[in-house]
């Protein structure tokens, strides 16, 4: 029987390139993001390349009164719910030391929000005995960095939401996969100086398809990202603080 | 928006040009970039001269507006965005029993890029151009607002817009008639060729749904024009094809790989591979129709230097005579490489600037180098001499009084684009350099 899946933050080039993963797949899909007209033209491209079905619902991770639309619209399907998390957001580090208020709305796009959402899922989930929570995090939160720490700090502490709720619904069959991509090419990283090895969001999409299958607990994609962050995360702190990588 | 410096460049990797490129993800936002700062839309940069080229400029890259809007199984009327590539069409609707109705010679393509050069495919004798399979096209302008236009509803803008290399505004989506797919296997039919006559001959009379022949640009004298005929035909089998992994060039290629000598020995293996009694294999739609897909960046293989690609047609009257001409300059400068095509081509076409008529066209790969440029100028003389065409998705090479000579609907053209584009907001390179826009 086809699973479903939701999929948060549908309109971002990840968001989008894994709803078509799914959508090759079979499942039925739930898109939540912010543009409806733009949803609804995903949700016929992924209609068109064999989903089961596609809902479009509008998302605001910012408006928790948005979060209970999405629920009933997975709950509508039978079987396993699955859920995909691509929202966040990065706020250049100076806008962030110029205003405060800027790096609450990181925190919050990027952390607290996606972690009141799942944390209205999860009881669902474990109703149906089963299903997979793909966040997206960040190597970003691996370390702070003096180029963007607010946004690492909300991603690390996203990290250590997924690590716990993984503990939690291992329980009832269900699994949570922490993903750290290092640098893909979406429209947050077009024309940035400075990046290097970017990963296309197909490429990224394909390697969540194959952690969920293998339940992986941490996916670094593209893996190399695993060796890069294990010499800076080694690198001892009286040098790190000194650096600016 | 955001803007990104990046190289521009055709597939042949001659003409290139530093432009600013902006990528929207959404209608909306490439409607937002179009009223700021109005740009030629580029595809796939699969064109081989300067079409995709706007140096010292804009561009907006098209490639992530690549959804399917919507799919009628009963018409097989496709609505899609423009960045939508025919591969994609191809994996995603040969299973469900359609397949664009023209495919051009390789998959990468978007579907912007084909209406907007009205490509054509190994069937134009019977299906036409793309652009003939094309319903409607969304447009948007320089101001940013989209307008949908079909044959009926704006026959001109429509006509000018069909092969119109993007001067009448952004193609952001487009309805295509699909045709049915039978199969996702073909059954090839090759046979050879022994010289030019045999192989024209053989081309007229090939009745086959896909046709099109592999000509030797080496051989001289009595084997000058030989080749291999290749006939194709969709059967019923319902065998999932084999699919290899597709290969990557990894760096450019020295100059010996493609030298004289090594091209010839090639040329010969490659024509002496087909029995004298012809042979039939059965090949995955992908295979057949984008064979060069397999080997991602295969530019690459020409070097640094890049190449020029050489496409003409001829009318059925000077073809012969003008074949065998430009057969000999070419084997006589053995400067050649392995891909070479000779087709037969119908009276098919969209828009006032499309390529094809009835006859035959010929197209061969040359590595760029003074002497294959001179031989390239030789080349696009005769063609315009003997009345036939040069290809602007193909060419890096011809003049402005050419491309006069050989599109005689080029000043009916330029009448309609400059009421759409009256700032001159969407020309790119090639169109500076053949001065398409320029009133004679």
């Amino acid at each position: 029987m086809s699973q479903t899946w939701i999929i948060l933050g549908a309109g971002s080039a990840m968001g989008r390139a894994f709803a078509r993963k799914a959508a090759t797949q079979g499942a039925h899909l739930v898109l939540a993001a912010r543009d409806q007209d733009d949803l609804d033209r995903t949700a016929a491209d992924c209609l068109a390349r064999g989903a089961a079905s596609a809902a479009a619902v509008l998302f605001d991770v910012r408006k928790p009164e948005s979060f209970a639309p999405i629920y009933d619209a997975a709950k509508a399907n039978d079987g396993i719910i699955n859920t995909a998390v691509f929202v966040g957001s990065m706020a250049p580090q100076d806008d962030v030391d110029a205003d405060p208020n800027v790096g609450d709305l990181t925190i919050q796009d990027s952390f607290t929000g996606p972690v009141n959402f799942l944390h209205g899922l999860a009881p669902i989930m474990e109703a149906r005995k089963g299903g997979t929570v793909l966040g997206i995090g960040s190597v970003a939160g691996d370390r702070g960095r003096i180029g963007n720490y607010i946004y690492g700090a909300a991603k690390a502490g996203f990290h250590t939401y997924l690590s716990g709720l993984r503990n939690r619904l291992n329980r009832s069959g269900g699994h949570v996969v922490t993903v750290k991509p290092g640098f893909v090419d979406t429209a947050m990283t077009w024309g940035i100086e400075g990046m290097f090895l970017v990963a296309s969001p197909e490429q990224i999409a394909q390697d969540l398809w194959t952690a969920h299958e293998k339940r992986k607990n941490t996916l670094y994609t593209p893996f190399f990202w695993r060796y890069i962050m294990a010499i800076i995360k080694s690198i001892p702190e009286p040098i790190f603080k000194k650096l600016s990588v | 928006m955001r803007w990104k410096t990046a190289e521009l460049t055709g597939w042949g990797r001659v003409l290139t040009g530093k432009a600013e490129l902006a990528r929207p993800e959404k209608p909306a936002a490439l409607s937002q970039i179009l009223k700021k700062s109005p740009a030629p839309a580029i595809g796939a940069q699969r064109s081989y001269g300067d079409a995709a080229v706007n140096g010292n400029g804009r561009a907006i890259d098209m490639t992530r507006l690549d959804r399917f809007i919507s799919f009628d199984p009963e018409t097989g009327i496709l609505h899609a965005e423009a960045g939508c590539s025919i591969t994609d069409m191809l994996d995603t609707f040969a299973p469900q029993g359609w397949m664009p109705a023209v495919m051009p010679g390789t998959g990468f393509a978007t579907l912007g890029g084909c209406i907007a050069h009205d490509v054509h495919g190994k069937n134009h004798h019977k299906a036409g151009t793309f652009g003939q399979h094309v319903v409607a096209v969304d447009l948007m302008g320089a101001d940013g607002s989209t307008k949908t236009i079909t044959p009926e509803s704006d026959p001109a803008l429509f006509k000018a817009t069909i092969g119109g290399l993007g001067q009448t505004g952004a193609i952001v989506s487009a309805k295509i008639k699909m045709i049915p797919c039978s199969s996702r296997l073909i059954q090839v039919d090759e046979r050879r060729a022994a010289n030019l006559v045999e192989f024209m001959e053989m081309l007229k009379a090939s009745n086959a749904t896909y046709c099109v022949g592999w000509i030797d640009g080496t051989a001289n004298g009595q084997s000058l024009g030989r080749g291999i005929l290749e006939e194709a035909e969709l059967t019923s089998s319902n065998m999932a094809p084999k699919r290899r992994k597709p290969r990557k060039v990894p760096f450019n290629a020295p100059k010996f790989a493609l030298s004289p000598p090594t091209v010839r020995l090639f040329n010969r293996m490659y024509f002496n591979r087909i029995p004298k009694q012809g042979r039939g294999v059965l090949r995955s739609l992908k295979d057949f129709f984008f064979p060069l897909d397999k080997i991602h960046d295969w530019n690459k293989l020409y070097g640094k230097r890049g190449f020029h690609q050489f496409q003409c047609v001829l009318p059925d009257e000077t073809a012969e005579r003008t074949l065998r001409d430009m057969l000999r300059l070419i084997a006589d400068a053995g400067l050649a490489s392995p891909l070479a095509v000779l087709k037969r081509t119908g009276a098919g076409r969209a828009g006032l600037l499309s390529f094809p008529m009835e006859g035959f066209t010929l197209a061969l790969d040359f590595p760029n180098s003074e002497k294959s440029r001179a031989l390239v100028a030789q080349l696009n003389a005769l063609a315009a001499e003997a009345g036939g065409r040069i290809y602007f998705a193909k060419d890096s090479l011809a003049t402005a009084a050419q491309a006069r000579q050989m599109y005689p609907e080029l000043a009916e053209w330029q009448k309609t684009v400059e009421a759409a584009d009256p700032e001159g907001a969407f020309k790119t390179d090639l169109i500076r350099r053949l001065k398409l826009r320029t009133p004679a």
